[in-house]
């Protein structure tokens, strides 16, 4: 019994029927995390990839070791860095939104380097023009660089979308009761792993491969403007 | 104590991660091309096994696979002790990944070669090997450098099967010093170090693989 639903251990496929309520709560917990988790990524990785193209040389050196850093080490040693370390300085953070974070910041590193690509993939010669033409670098940026940007990271950002859902379980290792960590428990409780764990990876299987999809379909509606995709 | 007290179990730990890594990341590599090769063999059986493969451990977490294998296998009668299970598991994932690098850059090789094969009487066998790739498998390399520094991160994980790596370590000296923040940044700064070396090693590997002429970079995604 959880969440006010009861399951029933006579046969797998009553059990799995069963406890898929339960799962549905933590389906949720899931996508929230990875919603709220890609938001901070994209903000923050677009954060990161202006200040590496700052002109003060430390400010960029620093960004760039952070990302490097950032992408080099294992999520779930960063998701216990936030987790125990924060409330040492008096952040003290509900596990759901420690975990957001976490994804977030470890996703904020390679949207960075996606959103980098993009900004590189605009021709000298066009920067060129518009400093020629007097536009300012906010009008530079809004009506130049970002509508022929877009295109090409849309692609590797949908990608991470997917990767993320993927790394999502990882917050049940500090007590976030997202799909694994209720199939865990029911497992406990039960003493059956086989059903509530084999159920999870069955969730999750169509909800990968119709991400994908969807991104692909958002990659073929985007208008290709400016210079040619290769 | 003091932090330097904390290297001799981390550095411990980071014997059980390098061992791991190193391991499911050469068993990966000889999956992976086993199964992109056999996902672009002509007969349905194989190429369809290697597509089910690829999708089931691409489409799903690894902490779920993990667990399957470690908590809901044994209730089946499989079981294995937990460095197998986290080998294999790492393996399989880093294979699946692998499997799409090791397709990918077999289809980039230039369909005129292919034909030039064909013409001179090659084997498929003989093409495959000899033609493609020699060529291919440099392309390779960039990849699965990525996927090697993934694998690697992705070892981490195996410390929730109750494995003494690096994180595991690290795990246990905080609940004995709780000094937090000390014993983590060590560990991520240990996870980083050697993050380096896997990229040295991926790079010399690329250096010793790139004689000769390869096709135009960029020729695939």
């Amino acid at each position: 019994m959880m969440y006010g639903y009861a399951w029933d251990t006579t046969t797998p496929l009553t059990f799995a029927i069963s406890i898929l309520p339960i799962l549905g709560i933590g389906l949720l917990v899931t996508l929230k995390a990875a919603a709220v988790g890609y938001a901070i990524a994209l903000v923050f990785g677009l954060v990161l990839a202006l200040l590496r193209r700052s002109k003060i040389k430390i400010v960029a050196w620093t960004v760039a070791g952070f990302t490097e850093f950032v992408r080099d080490t294992p999520l779930l040693v960063q998701l216990f860095f936030l987790y125990y370390v924060l409330p040492d300085f008096g952040i003290v953070l509900p596990a759901f939104m420690t975990g957001a974070l976490a994804l977030g910041l470890q996703y904020s590193a390679y949207t960075s380097e996606v959103y980098r690509g993009g900004i590189d993939a605009v021709p000298r010669g066009q920067w060129e023009a518009a400093t020629a033409l007097n536009l300012s670098r906010l009008h530079t940026y809004r009506n130049i660089v970002v509508p022929q940007m877009i295109p090409r990271i849309v692609p590797a950002l949908g990608n991470y979308l997917v990767s993320m859902l993927k790394e999502t379980p990882v917050l049940s290792v500090v007590t976030v009761l997202d799909m694994l960590g209720l199939a865990n428990m029911i497992g406990e409780r039960t003493f059956e792993y086989l059903v509530p764990l084999s159920m999870v990876g069955l969730i999750f299987l169509p909800m990968t491969l119709i991400c994908s999809a969807l991104i692909y379909a958002v990659e073929r509606a985007l208008p290709k403007t400016g210079i040619p995709l290769r | 104590m003091t932090w330097t007290q904390y290297l001799a179990p981390l550095l411990k730990g980071a014997q059980v991660t390098v061992m791991i890594s190193l391991a499911s990341i050469t068993f990966g590599v000889i999956l992976a091309f086993a199964a992109g090769i056999a996902r672009m063999s002509s007969n349905r059986f194989v190429s369809g096994l290697a597509f089910v493969y690829i999708a089931l451990f691409r489409g799903t977490p690894l902490l779920v696979q993990l667990f399957w294998f470690y908590y809901a296998l044994p209730l089946i009668g499989i079981s294995f002790d937990p460095i197998t299970t986290g080998i294999m598991t790492l393996s399989l994932l880093t294979g699946a990944f692998g499997a799409e690098v090791v397709r990918g850059a077999l289809l980039a090789v230039p369909n005129t070669q292919l034909e030039a094969a064909r013409a001179l009487n090659f084997s498929k066998r003989y093409t495959l090997w000899h033609i493609s790739m020699p060529q291919a498998i440099i392309e390779m390399m960039p990849p699965f450098g990525n996927l090697a520094i993934q694998n690697l991160k992705d070892t981490a994980l195996v410390s929730l099967i109750s494995i003494a790596d690096l994180t595991f370590q690290a795990q246990s000296m905080r609940n004995i010093t709780l000094d937090s923040a000390t014993v983590y940044t060590l560990t991520l700064v240990g996870y980083f170090i050697i993050a380096l070396c896997l990229m040295l090693i991926v790079r010399f590997i690329e250096m010793k693989l790139r004689r000769g002429p390869a096709f135009p970079r960029g020729a695939h995604t």
